[in-house]
């Protein structure tokens, strides 16, 4: 058994009792929706039919409908893809990471954390998948399936492929985790749900957990066992991903630094996400003792140490261009700092390298609308930081007379704001209708009321 | 118990234990059974296999099945095999343009142009509208035949109209003009000829417009012939060219371009080149390939040409001529390397003014240049236009006098700047007829529309030089309810028979010597399959007599060059579109600019000077549109900021606004031929006063394939040199870029050498093409040949503009910049007056291939050829080979090119006629794939199939691809670069040698280089440097 001093800060503030904590999280799945969680839904599903709308389009006009060309072959695209997939880096970490570590104020966040990490994962995987020229066949060609189009395989050379793996992967343990976690929590539910189809539909959720020591103990190890595989992933997924960019020839892309620069910032801008959002359900759904700020300090810290890495590998790939002596990659970067897209250049630097360092004042890492309107800003610059790269490295690169300008039209808008819609929709559903946070785990560093009052 | 069981024996064999029986012995039938062998029969399998496949294959014929448009010969022609091209020589004419050409047909349909390399005139060479003109063909806008006043009419009626009302004009002794553009053939002269003997009142008025009726009558005045001469710029070592953009436009280019590269082709063994200057005030193609260029306003251009007459003139101590000066700039060069190479020099003139083509004559003449560079003996007939004649004509319309006109295959009311006039005045007339292919604006202006042939499917001959012939025949039958011109002109002269017996007994009397061996049909077959017959009693290039005024000439030209020292305009022609007949063809309208890269628009060139004190700004390839007005027509204009442009002067191309032309090209660009003006009676394609410039806030795009105008000093994409420095040294100006590895610090390596790749083997054939920077001219023939032959689409203005063009080989155009190398956003800027390079670029090829790697379907791969192949069946279209392609040559289908609405100008993709161009040995790619040059793979496989039959290897003359053939500079070279023989190997200088266990070929070459070696992709397509005859010390000035 862990001892934990009484004279660290708690972790569940306001002298919540363990029945206080069934109360508090179950009373959302249970009570009728709240009228801001009606309207938050209205727009976000909004948003969603508007971009399943342009979605329509471009699978139905081609890929012509965006704004790309034939020296930008990807933009916004494969910028939103990188960038769902950065954000969902947070939950498992938070979940797996901080599981090996036993830092037990994860158990407020994480299961918010892991969902926003399942949907994010969703929505990166979409633009793989709308990108493609024919996604009719593509869906199933780019899988290593035995076939009869005689020995034709896919070609394990190609850095989109281990995409294919290492998204899916990330995917299935991500989910696998987050449910294995849900199953206690969904016998909370069942067993206080009143009405016939609330507990025949959690009781089937809850896969007959009854409980027991022996559920809990292979509960334990499968956590472990999961957190264990989750772990290496959460710094592989962006790796590969990273190597997209990094076994390429373009200057601006073809860079070794890729694989930590990008895990560091994915963690910083999944970080921030979870911010964003976790700020807002605590103060929508009154858990402002189960999510405190001190969990939001603890994430702050994190976001300043990524948020630096991040920044001295931006400068990094100033000092090797210039270090390389190679003019073209010179000219890329050159190019990203006073090219015609030097404004995405400076709101990367500004949101991402700036900002954050404010972070390291006490009274703005603890202040809850300081960390949420940082949060959107880091978000807004860790999608320009994946806009910089791969649009300005590839809209001019090697041939000067194949330079161009990439501008977006409204459908690479819409396919963007599908994204969001479905997130935003996924992720209220899951508010209303899923514990969100984990009342098992959190259950375990309430005090008892022999531990109080001492 | 008795242990001993009782045992039965099958055969002795069972109890002898024989090893054969028992390997046997558990089969069903121990001994060997004669089944699925190959001696027949069918085995079980066999059995199921075919039913299965018989049940399946009946129950899905039992399936209606979609109907397609296919129908099999009832009685196969002997020559047509399905799948096998038969190639026919004719010959391309479009007024005065000319080109032997040889077309390849599949199952009947013309699908390819390719140059005659018999033709001693074109030489194998062809032009961007040559190779076009297969898809016009095809065209729908053309008349499914004749018309009486828009409405259709019989074949009978029309002639019978027709005839009627032309004998009632004789019979009031009326008379009647037949117009014409410049007109090649000798049989169609004779069908005038007998067609005035029958109306007597007939005058045949030839015009051009693009005219050099100002050359014709200086040489008339001069040397008594009026006609133009031959030019052999191949053996000219000095070139000095007056505005007259030879490799472009001006008179035969296509010809010119071959003998112009004659000179410019320099390797170890010939390191001489000519040298070539140009004065003019456009940058045109031709400026653009000359080592020096001086910009000059058309206002000086008297001063320019009396100036070098002088020169040369103190030089020859003949008298100088008054006026003139010659401070322009390289003009006393110019003068002082004409001198040094008289006779083997040439100054051209795109003037059409005889006072100052008198005076080129008299420079020519002083540097005995007759008789040597230019020839009378074999004059050319391209331009027989007489403005003077057509200006006559037009007058004498609008005064009445004339009763009946008919238009032979010619468009004056579009085309000439009196057009609007003459057709106000037609109506005057009691009857006008034209033999327009399609309803245009001078067939909207007459009463009977009689429609010609298309060339394709004609019978005709051309003499485009004297002694010079060329048939042309039928490659399809008609698609339309159309009539050979020439017969039309036959029904109403009353003369019975076809065109094409008329043309041979017109061959049989005047081309045939009775003394010939193997009579007459011999000659005729013998002369249509090589589609040239040139005769060879022509006498030997000498020197004319000649009779030059050139101070009364200078008289002239001091009175007429004379600027407002306002802006002046001077109005061209594009390689592409020329005089607009073709405009309605897509592929032209798409081809990018020889040197704006511009398409789908004319527009106002302005040199950077001008544009910056008008304040015409350009800001991501948006630029200030124009008030243009000029005799009180005003017009909106977009404009591009040109380098190279003379300060003070404007350019806009002619040949656009097109009205009544089709769908295609129907309010295209601008209309400026109202604009020409008249110089001594002459067409004068220039404004010199009087112009107005007014700039407007309102910003406009034109479609451009190329927006960033210089190379950023990147020795890795141009590597280029001068010739004095090329002489010293053959390798100046190549760039080797060494690695040292961490692996051997003392012997550096190059990028090609450092790999992970464990390199390719090319057992048989290693395919490798090799491009010559000092040919290439830039004309873009390659780029329409290519379309042709791979089925390229044509995408549209918008989607230029969204830079989506499909070309599969382009050509890069870089200016030069005057900025230092470390002066980035500097060198993003051409100079003012910028030496010009061009670069066709299409797939390298490479043996690295970054593409190859990244594609994670394997959807495109390595030859075991060195061809780098795209299947396009396999490609889900992710575009990370595109990103991954440091050459950007990879082009993707954003949308469905074909059968689409939306991209209804795609005329070949578009309609079941235009479908009819399309290569069937080439895939039309469906929307969401990539793809790119293939070395035009269909090519090689047919070349080696061919070499297969005859037991050998394939050699140069099997395969050649579309771009490499349609050249007319040689640039392009393609071969096996495993075979010694072949002219790549021999070039590029070949060695083998072996590592790696792989063998590695090196070029010994020194002016070969590849692109973009730094990146280590060891491409098998090879650049040779540009080399500039230059002096040092203005290289780069």
């Amino acid at each position: 058994m862990e001892v934990v001093s009484s004279i660290r800060t708690p972790l569940v503030t306001g002298g919540k009792s363990v029945a206080d904590v069934s109360d508090d999280i179950c009373k959302q799945v249970e009570g009728a929706p709240s009228r801001s969680w009606l309207l938050a839904i209205t727009v976000s599903s909004a948003f969603l039919l508007v971009g399943l709308y342009a979605v329509l389009v471009l699978l139905w006009e081609g890929i012509g409908v965006w704004g790309l060309n034939k020296t930008v072959g990807w933009a916004w695209d494969i910028t939103n893809f990188v960038w769902w997939v950065g954000i969902g880096h947070a939950g498992t970490l938070i979940s797996a990471i901080l599981l090996l570590f036993r830092q037990k104020w994860r158990m407020g966040i994480n299961r918010a954390a892991e969902a926003m990490t399942i949907f994010a994962v969703i929505c990166a995987a979409m633009f793989p998948m709308f990108h493609m020229g024919r996604l009719w066949v593509g869906f199933y060609w780019a899988l290593p399936l035995p076939n009869t189009f005689g020995s034709l395989w896919v070609n394990f050379n190609s850095p989109l492929l281990w995409d294919v793996f290492a998204i899916s992967t990330y995917f299935a343990v991500s989910l696998l985790f987050w449910y294995i976690g849900l199953i206690p929590d969904f016998a909370t539910i069942r067993d206080r749900a009143k009405n016939q189809v609330s507990k025949a539909i959690y009781g089937a959720l809850s896969l007959g957990w009854m409980g027991g020591a022996k559920n809990w103990e292979r509960y334990e190890s499968v956590s472990l066992i999961l957190a264990g595989l989750a772990t290496p992933l959460v710094l592989s997924v962006h790796t590969i991903v990273s190597m997209d960019f990094a076994t390429s020839v373009i200057p601006g892309w073809h860079s070794t630094i890729f694989p930590p620069y990008f895990v560091s910032g994915a963690i910083f801008s999944g970080f921030a996400m979870v911010l964003t959002l976790l700020i807002v359900t605590r103060r929508v759904f009154h858990l402002e003792d189960y999510i405190t700020v001190h969990h939001i300090e603890l994430m702050n810290i994190i976001i300043i140490i990524t948020g630096s890495i991040v920044g001295v590998a931006y400068i990094t790939e100033f000092f090797i261009a210039w270090y390389s002596q190679v003019p073209a990659e010179q000219y890329a970067f050159i190019n990203r700092a006073t090219g015609p897209y030097w404004w995405a250049y400076w709101t990367m630097m500004t949101c991402n390298l700036l900002s954050p360092q404010l972070f390291w004042i006490k009274k703005i890492r603890t202040n809850i609308a300081a960390t949420l309107i940082m949060s959107i800003i880091i978000n807004i610059g860790m999608w320009f930081e994946r806009f910089v790269i791969i649009v300005t490295s590839l809209h001019r690169d090697y041939i000067p007379s194949s330079w161009v300008m990439f501008y977006p039209t409204r459908y690479d808008v819409g396919v963007f704001m599908f994204s969001f819609g479905f997130f935003f929709t996924a992720f209220l559903l899951f508010t209303k209708f899923f514990p969100v946070v984990n009342m098992a785990e959190v259950k375990s560093i309430i005090k008892g009321y022999s531990e109080k009052e001492k | 118990m008795n242990k001993i069981k009782k045992r039965y024996w099958k055969g002795i064999e069972e109890f002898t234990n024989d090893p054969e029986f028992v390997k046997h012995a558990d089969k069903e039938f121990p001994e060997y059974l004669p089944v699925g062998n190959d001696e027949g029969g069918s085995s079980r399998r066999d059995f199921l296999k075919l039913m299965g496949f018989g049940v399946a294959a009946a129950s899905l014929a039992a399936c209606e099945a979609p109907v397609r448009k296919a129908i099999p010969y009832l009685n196969k022609p002997d020559t047509v095999d399905p799948g096998i091209p038969n190639y026919y020589a004719s010959t391309y004419l479009q007024g005065g343009d000319y080109c032997s050409i040889v077309v390849k047909t599949r199952e009947g349909r013309p699908i390819k142009i390719e140059g005659n390399k018999l033709s001693k005139v074109t030489m194998g060479g062809t032009s961007a509208e040559v190779q076009a003109s297969v898809l016009t063909l095809y065209d729908k806008e053309r008349l499914d035949g004749p018309r009486k006043e828009g409405n259709a009419i019989s074949w009978d009626d029309l002639d019978k109209e027709i005839t009627e009302q032309l004998v009632s004009v004789l019979s009031v002794g009326g008379q009647i003009r037949i117009i014409t553009n410049t007109m090649l053939s000798p049989a169609t002269l004779r069908i005038f000829e007998d067609f005035k003997e029958k109306y007597p009142g007939t005058n045949v008025v030839t015009y051009d417009p693009a005219s050099s009726a100002g050359m014709l009558q200086a040489n008339e005045a001069n040397f008594g012939m009026r006609v133009l001469p031959s030019y052999d710029f191949s053996n000219a070592m000095t070139i000095v060219s007056l505005s007259a953009d030879f490799l472009g436009t001006w008179i035969s280019p296509t010809e010119f371009t071959k003998l112009y590269n004659k000179t410019r082709k320099i390797n170890s063994k010939n390191n001489k080149m000519s040298r070539h200057y140009q004065f003019e005030s456009n940058l045109s193609l031709t400026g653009a390939n000359a080592d020096y260029r001086s910009p000059v306003k058309p206002s000086d251009e008297g001063d320019v040409v009396i100036g070098l007459y002088n020169l040369i003139a103190s030089k020859a101590g003949e008298s100088t001529i008054s006026g003139g000066k010659s401070d322009f700039r390289y003009l006393k060069k110019a003068a002082n390397d004409l001198w040094s190479n008289k006779v083997k020099s040439l100054v051209v003139s795109g003037s059409n003014d005889p006072a100052v083509q008198t005076i080129v004559n008299g420079i020519n003449s002083m540097l005995g240049n007759y008789g040597s560079t230019i020839s009378f003996n074999r004059h050319a007939n391209f331009r027989q236009g007489d403005d003077r004649a057509m200006n006559g004509f037009i007058d004498d319309v609008k005064g009445g006098k004339i009763d009946a006109v008919i238009f032979y295959n010619c468009n004056p009311v579009y085309n000439h700047p009196r057009g609007a006039e003459l057709s106000e005045a037609l109506k005057g007339a009691r009857i006008t007829v034209t033999t327009s292919d399609r309803m245009d604006e001078t067939a909207s202006s007459v009463t009977y529309v009689a429609p010609d042939h298309h060339f394709l499917e004609s019978w005709n001959d051309a003499e485009p030089k004297k002694g010079y012939f060329s048939l042309s025949q039928p490659t399809i039958s008609p698609l339309f309810n159309s009539r050979q011109a020439q017969e039309s002109f036959m029904a109403w002269a009353g003369n019975e028979g076809n065109y094409f017996n008329y043309l041979k007994e017109f061959w049989r009397i005047n081309m045939y010597k009775e003394s010939a061996a193997f009579g007459f049909q011999y000659f005729w077959d013998k002369s249509l399959q090589d589609g040239i017959y040139e005769s060879e009693n022509v006498e030997e290039n000498s020197e004319p007599p000649q009779n030059i005024d050139a101070q009364a000439a200078a008289a002239t030209v001091a009175q007429n060059y004379k600027g407002d020292n306002g802006l002046e305009l001077v109005l061209y022609y594009k390689v592409a579109i020329g005089d607009g007949t073709q405009a309605n063809n897509p592929w032209l309208q798409e081809m990018p600019d020889t040197i704006t890269k511009a398409v789908w628009d004319n527009y106002v060139t302005i040199s950077q000077s001008d544009a910056r004190e008008l304040g015409i700004t350009s800001e991501l390839g948006f630029t200030n549109m124009v008030n243009l007005t000029i005799d009180g027509r005003t017009a909106k204009l977009p404009v591009i900021i040109q380098p190279g442009q003379a300060k003070g002067t404007l350019g806009l191309a002619l040949g656009y606004g097109r009205t009544k032309a089709g769908k295609v090209a129907d309010g295209v660009g601008f209309d400026a031929t109202p604009w020409i003006k008249s110089l001594n009676d002459n067409a004068y394609y220039a404004v010199t006063s009087g112009v107005q410039l007014e700039v407007t806030g309102e910003m406009y795009q034109v479609a451009q394939t190329q927006t960033h105008e210089t190379f950023m000093g990147r020795d890795n994409v141009l590597q280029e040199a001068t010739l004095k420095e090329y002489q010293k040294n053959p390798s100046a100006g190549r760039w080797h870029p060494r690695i040292t590895t961490w692996m051997n610090e003392e012997k550096s390596l190059t990028p090609g050498e450092v790999t992970l790749w464990k390199g390719h083997k090319y057992p048989d054939h290693h395919w490798g093409l090799m491009i010559d920077l000092n040919s290439c001219t830039g004309c873009s023939a390659c780029t329409i040949a290519c379309q042709a032959e791979n089925n390229v689409p044509v995408v549209g203005r918008e989607e230029v503009v969204n830079r989506r063009e499909m070309h599969w080989i382009r050509i890069d155009r870089y200016y030069s910049s005057d900025a230092s190398l470390d002066n980035l956003s500097g060198l993003e800027v051409a100079s003012e007056n910028p030496e010009i390079t061009f670069q066709p670029l299409m797939c390298q090829h490479c043996n690295n291939a970054p593409c190859e790697t990244v594609c994670p379907v394997a959807a495109t791969t390595h030859s075991s050829e060195g061809l780098n192949m795209m299947t396009y069946n396999r490609c889900i279209g992710t575009r990370y080979c595109a990103n991954n392609c440091p050459y950007k040559v990879r082009r993707f289908n954003w949308f469905k090119y074909h059968d689409n609405k939306q991209f209804d100008k795609n005329l070949s993709m578009n309609n079941d006629l235009g479908k009819m161009v399309l290569n069937p040995d080439v895939t039309v790619r469906s929307r969401g794939v990539m793809e790119k040059c293939t070395l035009c793979v269909q090519r090689i496989q047919a070349g080696k199939l061919a070499a297969k039959i005859e037991h050998r290897t394939t050699t140069d003359d099997d395969i050649d691809t579309a771009c490499a053939s349609a050249c007319p500079a040689d640039a392009l070279v393609f071969g096996d670069m495993n075979n010694p023989e072949s002219n790549i190997s021999k070039m590029l200088k070949i060695k083998e040698y072996e590592g790696d266990g792989t063998i590695h070929k090196t070029m010994e070459e020194e002016r070969a280089f590849t692109m973009l070696e730094d990146v280590g992709t060891r491409p098998n397509v090879t650049y040779l440097t540009k080399i500039r005859n230059k002096d040092r010390e203005e290289s780069n000035a």
